[in-house]
């Protein structure tokens, strides 16, 4: 009888992928699914051709436009000639090389990581890449998904396998249960608070504690989203019944006895009981109240009843250095509310929220305030991350909700949340955003981004400012 | 992939921690298909004072004539976090820089600068601090030496180490896509073994 030694679901998925591990080499992974979009796949494809390559497995292979599509219209020009350009070349690259496209107002166009997920393409138990860092969004699933660079995705198109040093391990318990009107969004912000921006680097971080546990399918891809933020190669939750009965019946996903057996192998990829992480992390889930950013990156963020800090409250030397530089960026003064700041653009969108759930949530509290528009002098948008949650969303009436609020109602794509289409910021706008990332620039030179769950959002958006919901 | 074996050059200070990759290649410049054009727009936003990028910012670093020529990049911790873009260490290379040394890297760009050939050397803080003070105080060239894993500049020695294979590649320029496809035959017993759902 073989003994082997407690695993964590990371060890469990790696020793399901490792193809070679040869002494003086960093060890071989499989990767069972590619995700590819038009940015970070041209100079790969280019590559290949030049050594006269094939892509090793086509079927294993998907490609979206979704980065810098324009949310108004469908056609490919639309959103500039740069833009126009690499979606084409998408196009045809996924041509010559036999991959399926889901191209321009295809009904399963979307974001790479919002239609991996409701497709079926994202199993648990897998190994998923994609040129972006979002990619970690499909550990919600317990599939060990990270983003990789555009050699990287020429290494797995040639040979469906890439080259992996072995991350540190990180355990999050998140205890208890959160209080009412708590989001995905802001257990993750809340985390990264704690960790800080660089906090995991190095590791592969699995969430869990009651809390986690209780989570829908979307609120866990909100969690796992944002695992880059603070570093982190890849966040993994694991896979439990709510996990299979979003998978069963998806279009991709393995159907009958082949669904069957899937789940039985999937049930074995829990971190074993005594398994041990080389770091722990414990939060209390009741202690966990909504979250604004207030600098320029996600781990400076403070609760909506909490203030702006002063860099003397960091000890920190960098920490401190970060809070001035960062106060300075954002225009914000150490001891001002963060109720009372005001914003005059609202994004409601991105691979962290824009699927079904976090639209549902941003359209209830646009009906709690009954009536009442978007203030003056805010522009509001809403973006959903596909062409199917658009869709659902609209055969649930969610788009006349805003619309009648005064909310732009676009089409599916990326957006604001890097702005690399024509939605981008102005020099000195101040945003409330439900993305992922909060840099200087990143929305748009010189603007000023809060990153906030999809019901703050909407509250900032009738407001004009930001919202302690909870407390009213 | 250029091999890598020795490199000596100017060392410029960036005392900056968290640069991201937004900062080192805005998202507006990724629009290209190619691998070349990005040097241009290196750190953008903090090299011009305009969007066009037509008027200089005097006060950037980078665009101090004492450190003209630099191509060594001397950082803070976390550099290179935030998106996966691997037009950042192809900007850094376009740009002149052979070498990045910092506390510590993102990981994904950390990978991305061994795959380009852009060496990122780990030193300790303190390490790290004495070459702040050194490249501020005054013009200051090291030599970094691969094969030997060590940055010297006249006495001073500072040991680093990489990864078994990433040294090998580096120092080789190793073709990594056609190494790996020399494992074709283990690749497919593998898959031969895979599980159908998978």
């Amino acid at each position: 009888m073989t003994i082997t030694n407690p695993q964590t679901m990371y060890e469990k998925l790696w020793q399901n992928h490792l193809v070679e591990d040869a002494k003086g080499q960093t060890p071989l992974l499989y990767v069972d699914r590619h995700l590819i979009h038009e940015v970070t796949s041209p100079q790969a494809f280019a590559s290949l051709r030049l050594h006269n390559r094939p892509v090793r497995h086509p079927e294993r292979t998907i490609a979206t436009m979704d980065h810098n599509i324009s949310t108004r219209s469908i056609k490919i020009d639309a959103a500039g000639e740069g833009a126009a350009n690499q979606l084409r070349a998408l196009a045809i690259n996924c041509k010559d090389f036999g991959i399926e496209l889901f191209d321009m107002g295809h009904k399963n166009q979307g974001i790479a990581h919002v239609i991996g997920p409701e497709l079926g393409l994202t199993l648990p138990g897998t190994i998923i890449v994609c040129g972006d860092s979002h990619t970690a969004t499909h550990g919600a699933f317990g599939a060990l998904a990270f983003g990789i660079g555009t050699s990287e995705v020429e290494h797995v198109f040639a040979t469906q396998t890439l080259r992996q040093n072995k991350a540190k391990t990180m355990k999050i318990e998140v205890k208890g249960h959160v209080g009412a009107g708590i989001s995905a969004k802001d257990i993750i912000l809340a985390i990264i608070g704690k960790t800080g921006s660089a906090g995991a680097t190095g590791y592969v971080v699995e969430y869990c504690g009651e809390a986690i546990e209780a989570l829908s399918m979307e609120e866990r891809m909100t969690v796992c989203n944002m695992s880059i933020e603070f570093g982190a190669k890849a966040g993994l939750i694991a896979p439990d019944q709510t996990t299979f009965d979003y998978v069963e019946g998806k279009e991709y996903a393995p159907k009958g006895e082949v669904f069957s057996q899937a789940v039985a192998d999937w049930k074995n990829l829990k971190s074993d009981a005594d398994a041990t992480f080389d770091t722990v992390i414990t939060l209390t889930a009741k202690d966990i109240k909504a979250q604004v950013t207030w600098g320029t990156n996600p781990g400076q963020v403070v609760s909506v009843d909490g203030i702006v800090p002063s860099p003397d409250d960091f000890s920190d030397p960098t920490e401190k250095e970060s809070c001035i530089k960062a106060l300075k960026y954002m225009d914000l003064t150490p001891g001002t509310k963060m109720t009372d700041i005001h914003v005059n653009k609202v994004f409601i969108g991105s691979c962290t929220n824009s699927r079904i759930e976090d639209l549902r949530a941003a359209a209830g509290v646009v009906q709690q305030y009954q009536g009442q528009q978007v203030i003056e002098g805010v522009d509001a948008i809403i973006v959903p991350g596909s062409y199917r949650v658009k869709e659902q969303a609209e055969s649930e009436g969610l788009d006349k909700i805003f619309t009648a609020a005064g909310f732009e109602w676009r089409l599916p794509g990326c957006s604001m949340c890097l702005g690399m289409n024509d939605d981008v910021l102005e020099e000195g706008d101040r945003c409330a955003s439900t993305s992922n990332r909060n840099f200087e620039g990143r929305q748009g030179r010189g603007s000023r981004t809060h990153l906030v769950s999809p019901e703050m959002a909407a509250a900032a958006a009738i407001t004009g400012h930001f919202v302690d919901l909870n407390s009213q | 992939m250029e091999k890598f074996n020795t490199h000596t050059g100017l060392v410029v200070p960036l005392d900056i921690a968290n640069v991201d990759t937004d900062q080192i290649i805005p998202k507006q410049f990724l629009q290209k298909t190619e691998r070349v054009g990005f040097g241009v727009h290196l750190f953008h936003d903090s090299r011009y004072l305009d969007h066009a990028g037509t008027q200089v910012n005097p006060d950037f670093i980078l665009n101090k004539v004492e450190y003209k020529g630099a191509s060594i990049l001397l950082a803070r911790e976390n550099f290179g976090c935030g998106s996966s873009r691997e037009h950042a260490p192809w900007a850094l290379q376009e740009f002149g820089f052979k070498v990045i040394i910092a506390p510590s890297f993102a990981d994904i760009f950390y990978s991305n600068c061994i795959n380009v050939g852009l060496l990122p050397i780990k030193l300790n803080e303190a390490e790290i601090e004495q070459l702040f003070q050194l490249s501020t105080d005054a013009q200051l060239t090291l030599k970094i030496d691969l094969p030997n894993n060590v940055v010297t500049c006249g006495e001073l020695s500072f040991k680093f180490s990489l990864n078994e294979f990433q040294q090998y590649s580096l120092e080789n320029g190793v073709d990594s896509v056609g190494w790996t496809l020399d494992k074709l035959n283990t690749i497919k017993a593998f898959e031969a073994k895979m599980p159908a759902w998978q």
